[in-house]
């Protein structure tokens, strides 16, 4: 009965045939295109007389980069030194950006909730104006600004800790030999804060208790970190031993600065619509309940509405750090030296454009992936557990 | 047993909300100390902010770059005898905005109630007063005054006109959009030449001009192919499945900029030695490829937000699977995903000052050429502060336009 | 399933008129030179910097000027007899080869330096030169710095991908020098971080230097020191093997030269074709088949001086005498004047 049904149909009016079938051309389809690809590239790169190997990474990069966090010498490292150079150079500004324009991001978006009109109103001026304005320009712009900064003569001199020139500004930077241990008692300190205050919401939330031991204690715990900080790790000022050096100290170029500038405020205006829908989609009745619980509005935030808006915003977020990650290939426009930036220059002088750009694509990948991972693990950890 | 309650209960009014500006100013700005704090701390800053910037407008800055290279911003190298051309392409644009903007508000009473369901009308329309704006403030002949106040009346007239049609024939709705796609080819037409027109070469393109020729391309090429590589996403084979994340995951890991980099170095590699696009096509090719990526991911959002009641449905009458996609599902997913890729444009219309990066004159790149003309050298803050300007403006009045659309869309829906 | 077929028809209908758009096909390939293609097309490409004052940038009417330009505008003269038969091509150092190997520009008239490396490694031919220059230093008069060592934990601007930035990484490795380099992609970044002082010190050609000089807003205010780095021959520049065109772009670069040797302006070039002088008659294309044995108009000498100029009148106009950067001739001048260029004979 079945097989008579089959014969009934054709082969052409047969679903289950197409569905290979169409697989099938597409296969070859798609090998076919990259095929002819693939032999022009082969061709064109014959006539023009460039090989496809790897091996020109070996050899002697000679130009200079204006800053690196590993020690790299022009006349004796390889181009491949100064591609690493270049990519903890874009780690650096990824880093530090993700973490900067999450703090902006959250401010001005918690800003919209302000009882002050101004704040308010100021962090919608902030998001409108950056948000419609091009990346680019805005990088650019900063630069100019950083660039107005006195010369290292005559640098602003903020109560002998802070330096600002031209040259960049220079903070003070641990430089305690014991650093690592003060690091770790540092660490252990912020567990154990984290612990307390974990108990102490329990405790409110659970036993209805004023919480007020565990706050004492919790601000004990605050307070060590501060001294560890401050005494511990023993922070070096920036000395300008004659006008025009400055040594010692955490030394922020102005194009590292520009960059970091424009990408944080750029992306922290994202983040911050993000939280701003993230808390609007609390529905109103939560903060009602927990205002009629008696909570006071700063717990009704932490303790209700955060929480559950935090569901709401992770997932966006991601896309948010990937973006800035990306968008710091930009450095190539204020002449800081990252991956995109010192690669541009290797294939200039090699001529190895295609090797180049598969190690950037590559990388630039890899990067996405790990972040996107950490985040999808962070997701987890906030998202609903279904019981 | 009832008793019916023939005394009137005693309402006294409910205590009047004071809004007289003390009580606003107290309640708003400084109902604590901290928020005192914070008003005081802001106005400070602002005040000096503002004092700072005025001194350097008025006394520091030399505003003499824009007026004298207002049309290389605009229009860059194109031809001045082709001028009107461009006015030609202004006045269809304006002519078919005006049209939808009439058929759209056909229903509502009065017709400057936007309810348009193409945000681009609002977007035409704040231009076209951006523009007029600049046409007072700047020193231009007064042709071009004249033109662009000519342009404005046109667009309120041709609306007028499109709303009387739109009432007598509702069809004409069906037509607008066939008439956008036809006027593409138009605008495309007047800009290159061909046929009895001159040619203008591509490398004439600049400023402006370019910026929006790009940004609309890069859309409207994309968004069949984003279309594409979202229902190839969706799709239950699993080699064209694959092959559509791979494209889509990959495009999005990596910077635009390298995109265009390779559309501009690299693409000439993978041709045959005989067909060198023109650099702007090139540019094209790298906006398309990173765009429709993007729009893939969006459209895939709208398509994931269709009950699957819907296709079982189509499925039930006897629809295949094409035609169920066509008539079904994709309507309902583009519709809701419409907010979204007008995000997606204003993102691409900033993202088109990359090209300067890889040397295109749009309004970006003709600035810095202009800024290493000897006499305009370290005029920076200046040019930039203008662009900015045009920028901010577009991209502002876009997203305008898409909230619009989104509560629109949102009281349909309900 | 035709709704299938009429959506990809809308598609290559989008993409067909912007292919069209595109240039027409040019090919390198198979004994056709590059010359018949710039002949067929009727118009030069021709890549430039677009942004070096005094050699290629945008005049207010949107026009290109420079020196550079007007050597692609006397090839355009030589060819079609019309100095604006050319398109131009903004490149930044970086792209520069890629686009002349990738056939999109026909030759490169953009300040690039004549190597070794360059012109076997990368596969370029290189026309004379146009303008010997060298790399020198600018920095502020005030700052005290008299040499190179005098860098040591200063900064110095330079633009990226440029011979500049190796020759400078050279002479401060020899020097035991340790400075801090801040690489801008293009020029103007660069001269603009320097003028605000983000570095001490600006390298790059002299004459890029002293064009640049020109246009700070204190000019008086900064000094080019008194060292060379390196030798920088600039000159236009054309593909490898492709002979015709090669010799086109060399000769016609050597026309301006001869004809400044000559005495040919584009004043008198009306009476010295009257001349009855068999070298100026040669060259100018009045007897003899100079032009034609090369594939181009005879009298193509001729039209270059008439629309161009020759190399003094280019000179002055754009870096000389009529110029606000009023540059000496120095090594530019005649071989004749204790310069260096010296254009073989037209016979």
């Amino acid at each position: 009965m079945m097989t008579d049904q089959e014969q009934k149909i054709p082969l052409w009016r047969d679903d289950r045939f197409w569905r290979i079938a169409g697989q099938v051309i597409v296969v070859i389809g798609v090998i076919a295109f990259f095929g002819i690809l693939g032999s022009n590239l082969v061709r064109n790169l014959q006539q023009a007389g460039i090989g496809f190997s790897f091996e020109f990474l070996g050899n002697n990069a000679s130009f200079a980069i204006s800053e690196s966090v590993i020690p790299y010498n022009p006349s004796l490292d390889s181009y491949s030194r100064v591609l690493m150079a270049g990519l903890l150079n874009t780690l650096r500004i990824a880093i530090s950006g993700i973490i900067l324009t999450t703090i902006v991001g959250i401010f001005a978006g918690i800003a919209q909730f302000s009882d002050n009109w101004l704040l308010r109103k100021l962090s919608v001026i902030y998001i409108e104006i950056v948000r419609n304005t091009p990346l680019l320009l805005q990088l650019l712009f900063w630069y100019a600004m950083f660039l107005q900064l006195p010369s290292v003569e005559e640098k602003f001199d903020l109560a002998g800790i802070i330096f600002l020139s031209k040259r960049g500004i220079n903070l003070p930077f641990p430089a305690s030999p014991q650093i690592w241990l003060w690091l770790a008692a540092l660490v252990v300190t912020a567990i154990a804060a984290f612990f307390l205050w974990q108990w102490r919401t329990k405790i409110i939330v659970e036993q209805g208790q004023s919480g007020q031991p565990q706050l004492i204690t919790l601000w004990l715990t605050v307070i060590t970190a501060i001294l560890i900080i401050v005494f511990g790790f023993g922070w070096q000022a920036p000395q300008s031993p004659e006008p025009g050096t400055i040594e010692t100290g955490l030394r922020l170029s102005i194009e590292f600065t520009s960059l970091l500038m424009g990408l944080v405020f750029y992306t922290g205006a994202f983040i911050a619509e993000i939280v701003r829908a993230g808390i609007q989609s609390v529905p109103k009745g939560q903060w009602e309940a927990a205002r009629s619980l008696g909570l006071k509005s700063g717990l009704v935030m932490r303790l209700v509405v955060f929480p559950q808006a935090l569901r709401v915003i992770i997932p966006p977020l991601n896309s948010q750090y990937l973006n800035l990650v990306k968008n710091s290939s930009l450095a190539i426009a204020v002449a800081y030296p990252d991956l995109y930036n010192v690669a541009n220059t290797t294939f200039n002088q090699t001529g190895r454009v295609i090797q180049v750009i598969l190690i950037i694509m590559i990388t630039y990948l890899l990067l996405n992936l790990i972040i996107s991972l950490l985040m999808n693990l962070l997701n987890i950890s906030v998202q609903l557990k279904e019981r | 047993m009832t008793t019916v309650n023939t005394q009137k209960p005693d309402l006294s009014p409910p205590p009047a909300t004071q809004t007289n500006p003390l009580t606003w100013l107290q309640k708003n700005l400084f109902s604590t100390w901290y928020n005192s704090l914070i008003t005081l701390t802001i106005f400070a800053v602002f005040f000096q902010f503002f004092k700072g910037f005025l001194t350097w407008a008025t006394t520091q800055a030399k505003w003499t770059v824009i007026p004298a290279n207002l049309s290389l911003f605009f229009v860059g190298r194109f031809p001045k005898d082709e001028y009107w051309r461009l006015w030609l392409i202004l006045a269809v644009i304006i002519f078919l905005s005006g049209l939808t903007w009439g058929t759209l508000a056909r229903n509502s009473p009065k017709l400057f109630s936007i309810n348009s369901l193409i945000g681009l009308t609002v977007t035409g329309l704040v231009i076209l007063t951006i523009t007029g704006l600049i046409v007072v403030l700047l020193p231009i002949s007064i042709t071009y005054r004249l033109l662009l106040l000519a342009m404005v009346v046109f667009l309120v007239v041709t609306a007028w006109v499109g709303k009387q049609v739109a009432k007598k024939t509702p069809n004409l709705v069906n037509w607008l959009p066939l008439a956008w796609f036809l006027s593409f080819f138009i605008v495309l037409w007047l800009m290159t030449g061909g046929l009895i027109l001159d040619n203008v070469s591509t490398n004439d393109w600049g400023g402006l001009l370019l910026t929006v020729y790009m940004a609309v391309v890069g859309i409207v090429l994309s968004l069949p192919f984003g279309i594409l590589l979202a229902l190839g996403r969706q799709s239950t084979l699993p080699v064209i499945c694959w092959l559509c994340r791979l494209y889509i995951e990959i495009i999005r890991g990596v910077p635009l900029i390298t995109i265009l980099f390779m559309g501009q170095v690299m693409l000439p590699f993978f041709l045959p030695a005989d067909w060198r696009p023109d650099r702007v096509l090139r540019a094209i090719v790298g906006l398309t490829m990173f765009s429709a990526a993007y729009l893939a991911e969006n459209v895939r959002g709208g398509l994931q937000s269709i009950p699957r009641g819907q296709s079982e449905a189509a499925k039930a009458l006897g629809l295949n699977t094409p035609l169920t996609l066509i008539l079904i599902v994709l309507p309902q997913a583009i519709k809701s995903v419409i907010p979204a890729i007008v995000g997606q444009f204003i993102g691409l219309f900033q993202d088109t000052t990359l090209l300067a990066i890889v040397g295109l004159v749009e309004l970006l790149g003709i600035s810095r050429s202009i800024l290493a003309n000897p006499r305009y050298i370290g005029r920076y803050a200046e040019v930039y502060l203008f662009i900015g300007v045009i920028y901010w403006l577009i991209c502002f009045a876009m997203s305008q336009g898409s909230k619009r659309l989104e509560r629109q869309l949102n009281i349909e829906r309900n | 399933m035709h709704k299938w077929s009429s959506l990809l028809l809308a598609v290559t209908l989008l993409v067909a008129p912007l292919s069209a758009c595109g240039s027409s096909s040019d090919t390198t390939s198979g004994g056709n030179s590059r010359l018949d293609v710039v002949k067929g097309r009727g118009e030069l490409v021709c890549g430039v910097d677009g942004s070096i004052p005094g050699f290629s940038y945008l005049d207010e009417n949107g026009e290109y000027s420079g020196l550079d330009v007007d050597i692609c505008r006397a090839v355009a003269a030589a060819l079609f007899d019309d100095p604006n038969a050319v398109q131009f091509r903004n490149l930044d150092s970086t792209e520069r080869f890629e686009a002349l190997k990738g056939g999109e520009v026909d030759m490169l008239s953009r300040n690039t330096t004549w190597t070794i490396s360059r012109d076997t490694a990368i596969g370029m031919e290189f026309a004379p030169t146009t303008f010997y220059d060298g790399q020198g230093m600018m920095v502020r008069t005030d700052s005290n710095i008299q040499s190179l060592e005098d860098f040591e934990g200063k900064s110095i601007c330079v633009e990226a991908g440029t011979t500049t930035e190796l020759n400078l990484t050279d002479n401060m490795r020899e020097l035991g020098v340790n400075f801090e380099p801040v690489t801008y992609q293009q020029a103007d970044p660069a001269y603009a971080a320097y003028a605000e002082g983000r570095c001490q010190g600006m390298t790059s050609d002299k004459s890029q230097l002293i064009a640049r000089r020109s246009t700070l807003p204190n000019p008086d205010d900064h000094i080019l020191l008194d060292i060379t780095m390196s030798k920088e021959p600039l000159g236009p520049v054309t593909v490898d093997n492709d002979s015709a065109w090669f010799d086109t772009v060399k000769w016609v670069t050597y026309a301006l030269v001869e004809a400044e040797e000559l005495g040919i302006t584009q004043e008198n070039l009306a009476e010295m074709k009257e001349s009855q002088d068999p070298t100026i008659r040669r060259f100018l294309g009045i007897e003899g088949t100079l032009g034609e044995d090369m594939g181009l108009p005879n009298d193509f000498a001729a039209r270059v001086v008439n629309h161009i100029g020759n190399y003094g009148e280019v000179y002055d106009r754009n870096l000389g005498a009529d110029s606000q950067f009023n540059l000496e001739r120095g090594l530019n001048d005649l071989w004749k004047n204790g310069g260096l260029l010296y254009s073989p004979p037209f016979r």
